[in-house]
């Protein structure tokens, strides 16, 4: 009598143009822009791109005429809109791959247009090195925001974890030790958070900004009043070794980037492994998952809510923190106010992007990154597109992700609730 | 297998609970006054009593979600501290709640397994659980796919998978907690099989419940709870309104007293209705009916067939795709909702809680939330508190709205009297239609009469009347027709001394032959 499942029959048929359709369509626009446009002002110059990291002679290149170029690249890009359309399936395969071809048919403009020449390993390297702290920053986000706490105080334990390796590295004299500290120093941002949202109940995205308030705010003034008056023994913990993995390194376009970098580069890869593992085939991530979705349910089984959600707030603060440790110790190699300028924010967004998955955080933390790669790359070979827009470049791709493409991007049920028994 | 010895063979175990003297307050409302009680081994054991009785608040006692103010629980003799539900499980006591405590995203495994894991260094064993569910749904006659989304599943077998849960966990005896609320008449049935099938095995059932019928059809005891209190016990072979009475406080009348109807011109007219539902679906699907002047219409139907969605397209609170529908003869379809109220329709919400009042505003402001801005309760600018209160105190008084002033938070009353400013608030319009929505749902037996009677009273005043319940009790005492709504289509419209079986086969989809 009672069938096993609901089954679909009632379900309303969609009109012809769905989202996916839509997507489409404005695929097939970019592409026509591309094929026809680019192709029309680009220079009947090649583009060289190198496959090194440097733009030596020597090195190994190849160049494709600027115009046979933006015409093949905005007509795949015109084939990812059709089989979007024709198709209404695969999203995000096809708009990831047609937006990867119209962002090459726009280099390869710029390329042209410049004359410049570009290092892909390099290009890459540096989209690694930039999407760094959105990974510890958006995976830290995960881990929180599935247990059912919302986490705004990404940045905040950031530049905590920043601050805290440039003080402690130094002071100590370890830098291992500053890596620590940084943990550590996220861990206190999220044990405030934890224990006014937990305990207190208090909003969480309100604590979360106040927290990441604070934390600028006490971050600069000990920077101001400590470490600017003696940077010798408390604001210079010196950069990280780079460890270069023989072999893998040599690989071309990808190797810089995944085997010749710090600590911090081993580590994020890692923890993406380890997380996802972790959410998905173990008791804990089970069961961190049930408290985010359904508190109640798993109360009634058993389990212990705030405790495991307290763990959890804290697991994320020692993320973020070590995470921090990238602008004290990998691009700089001291502390400065407000150092993490903001990032913390974008990995939220990579974290919604990415659909609260640590996977999904990952890759959208890299196609920040290499937005922001991308602009630096521009500018660097002098595009005449004004430095100002290359600069917006990264957040206007976050808008765009973030409002755009998530849609349907359901957070854990209980994502922002306290739980209260009975 | 890891997990099969675990299944104990059932007959041997057996559990003895007793309550001593449970006594747990809330501030000044005393839920449970010192309620003793003791379930033997293999017994159903009925706990009857009314919305806001205490029976649940008990059976959270006893499950280690509330801790009592005094008393004492004793398992097979023995006193036990019961600190949380982890204790419980352990102690035997297993609990499916009115609410179901599924993780909709999770698989019927993962449900089943969350809390006690079969892991290995902290990793699941996915495969483990998936067996224990097929085991246990083999053992007790309870079919599963331990693979299915529990979204995607129907409620009927949802509170399947609550029940496999909490016989994996080896409990000998299982708390029901209003378990047939949510179901269908013939599911209804099959659970009272099933819970009778759990006994024969050797497990105690504390069954909680208000329906007399279900209670004589399977308990072994009953003890009936009053206003916090035991009011008594009763074999399942007292009548009906014996227990009714014991349950009340006084005798009941179990039907609703009313002249047959004299049923003039149509008032509302729905024809060809469609309207989708949050997820997309064709949550009504070509809905035509028509509710006359001086008469009740009722739909019955499982919760979710359409039900909801059909009055709340005919209320403008939600966009209909297709169809019309028209009040006396006027289009009103896809008008907004204060157009539509304000051409004569009363409306009461299903959910009072979220729909019909502003908790944290008092009686007196949620009784002119229709009428805030008309004279004399305001004009465009400013409220006339005055004439707000008089009205309150008239309305009060007419509709036996037990408060302590028209100032109190409307959201501090009873659920009974919360329902009852509502209906007063849609009353005080001149009407045409009246749509009420489980109208009674969660409300004590005087307010269900109470309310009952103003129902009838309207429509003996030449009002249409649109009664929407998943109660078919309540359906069939005050309506004229009845409408049986499955999956959004309107099955039948029948008589209301159209036999139980008939309505229950047609609330499953089922058109009996002799329709021709």
């Amino acid at each position: 009598m009672t069938s096993m499942t609901v089954d679909n029959s009632l379900a309303l048929p969609e009109g012809y143009w769905t989202r996916t359709r839509k997507a489409g369509l404005i695929m097939v626009l970019l592409g026509l822009i591309a094929a026809v446009y680019l192709t029309a002002i680009v220079p009947n110059e090649p583009a060289r791109f190198f496959l090194g990291e440097t733009t030596a002679a020597s090195g190994a290149s190849f160049s494709i005429n600027g115009k046979v170029g933006t015409l093949i690249f905005g007509l795949l890009t015109i084939a990812c809109g059709a089989l979007l359309i024709l198709t209404n399936k695969r999203f995000g395969l096809y708009v990831g791959l047609g937006l990867a071809f119209f962002v090459v048919a726009a280099l390869i403009w710029q390329i042209a247009e410049t004359g410049g020449q570009v290092p892909l390993s390099s290009l890459s390297k540096i989209t690694m090195e930039k999407s760094l702290p959105l990974i510890f920053g958006a995976i830290a986000g995960v881990l929180c925001e599935r247990s059912g706490v919302v986490n705004v105080a990404i940045e905040g334990q950031l530049l905590t974890g920043a601050f805290f390796a440039a003080l402690f590295g130094t002071m100590v004299g370890s830098q291992w030790f500053g890596l620590v500290a940084a943990a550590i120093g996220g861990a206190l941002i999220s044990l405030i958070l934890a224990w006014l949202a937990i305990r207190f109940l208090v909003d969480q995205v309100v604590i979360g900004v106040v927290l990441n308030a604070l934390a600028l705010g006490l971050t600069g003034f000990f920077y101001e009043q400590v470490m600017r008056e003696d940077t010798k023994s408390f604001n210079s913990p010196g950069l990280l070794p780079v460890w270069t993995v023989p072999g893998l390194s040599e690989i071309p376009i990808i190797g810089p980037a995944l085997f010749k970098g710090t600590i911090l580069t081993y580590a994020a890869l890692l923890l993406v492994v380890a997380a996802t593992v972790a959410l998905f085939r173990t008791r804990w991530g089970l069961r961190t998952r049930a408290v985010g979705e359904h508190p109640a349910a798993a109360d009634t089984v058993g389990i212990k809510v705030l405790g495991l959600r307290y763990v959890n707030v804290m697991i994320a603060g020692l993320v973020a923190g070590f995470g921090g440790a990238y602008f004290s110790m990998v691009t700089a190699s001291s502390f400065t106010k407000n150092i993490t300028g903001g990032l913390g924010f974008i990995a939220l967004a990579a974290m919604i992007f990415g659909r609260w998955h640590p996977v999904g955080a990952f890759l959208a933390a890299i196609f920040f990154g290499f937005s922001s790669a991308l602009s630096s790359l521009l500018q660097a070979i002098q595009s005449p597109i004004p430095s100002d827009f290359l600069a917006m470049l990264p957040y206007v791709a976050t808008i765009f992700a973030v409002a755009g493409l998530v849609g349907r991007s359901r957070a854990p049920a209980a994502d922002g609730k306290p739980y209260v028994k009975g | 297998m890891l997990f099969q010895h675990e299944v104990h063979i059932a007959l041997e175990a057996t559990l003895r609970l007793e309550l001593r003297g449970i006594t747990k307050r809330f501030g000044d409302l005393v839920a449970n006054d010192d309620i003793s009680l003791t379930v033997e081994p293999g017994e159903i054991h009925a706990l009857l009593g009314e919305n806001g009785a205490g029976k649940s608040t008990l059976m959270n006692v006893l499950y280690g979600l509330l801790q009592p103010d005094s008393g004492e629980i004793l398992v097979d003799g023995k006193a036990i501290k019961i600190k949380g539900p982890g204790d419980a499980i352990a102690a035997g006591i297993g609990m499916v709640h009115q609410h179901f405590m599924l993780v909709p995203v999770f698989t019927v495994a993962e449900n089943v397994m969350l809390g006690a894991e079969p892991a290995k260094a902290g990793f699941l064993n996915h495969a483990a659980a998936s067996d224990l569910v097929r085991t246990v749904s083999l053992k007790y006659g309870l079919p599963l796919d331990p693979d299915a989304i529990i979204e995607d599943l129907p409620i009927g077998i949802q509170q399947r998978v609550e029940i496999v849960k909490a016989l994996t966990r080896n409990v000998d005896l299982l708390i029901l907690d209003e378990p047939t609320a949510v179901l269908t008449p013939q599911e209804t049935d099959e659970l009272l099989g099933v819970m009778r099938g759990l006994r024969d095995a050797g497990k105690s059932i504390v069954f909680i419940t208000h329906k007399l019928r279900e209670v004589k059809a399977v308990a072994d005891r009953i003890t009936v709870i009053r206003r916090g209190k035991v009011v008594g016990s009763a074999e399942p072979t007292a009548p009906e309104s014996e227990l009714a009475e014991l349950m009340v406080g006084r005798s009941v009348v179990l039907e609703v007293p009313k002249q047959t109807s004299e049923p003039g011109a149509a008032v509302l007219k729905v024809s060809g209705l469609v309207v989708a539902d949050d997820r997309r679906h064709r949550a009504v699907d070509g809905v035509d009916l028509e509710v006359r002047a001086g008469e009740v219409l009722g739909i019955a139907g499982v919760q979710g067939n359409g039900q909801t969605e059909l009055v709340e397209a005919i209320m403008g609170l939600r966009p209909s795709l297709t169809g019309s529908v028209t009040l006396s003869g006027q289009d009103i379809t896809g008008w907004a909702t204060r157009r539509v109220l304000r051409a004569g329709v009363g409306y009461v919400p299903e959910d009072r809680s979220v729909d019909g009042l502003v908790k944290e505003f008092s009686l007196a402001e949620n009784l002119v939330l229709d009428l805030y801005d008309t004279e004399p309760f305001g004009n465009r600018f400013a409220l006339n508190p005055r004439a707000i209160n008089e009205a309150a105190q008239g309305r009060v008084e007419e509709f036996d709205i037990r408060s302590q002033s028209e100032q109190q938070p409307v959201g501090s009353l009873s659920g009974g009297n919360q329902q009852k400013v509502i209906v007063a608030r849609e009353m005080s319009r001149p009407l045409k239609l009246f749509i009420a929505s489980q109208p009674t749902r969660g409300v004590d037996v005087g307010s269900i009469e109470f309310i009952h009677r103003r129902i009838v009273a309207e429509r003996d005043v030449g009002s249409a009347v649109l009664v929407v319940s998943s109660e078919l009790d309540e359906v069939v005492a005050l309506a004229d027709r009845i409408a049986v709504m499955y999956r959004g289509r309107i099955l039948a419209v029948v008589p209301p001394n159209t036999p139980r079986e008939t309505l229950g086969l047609l609330m499953a989809g089922i058109t009996p032959e002799a329709d021709s």
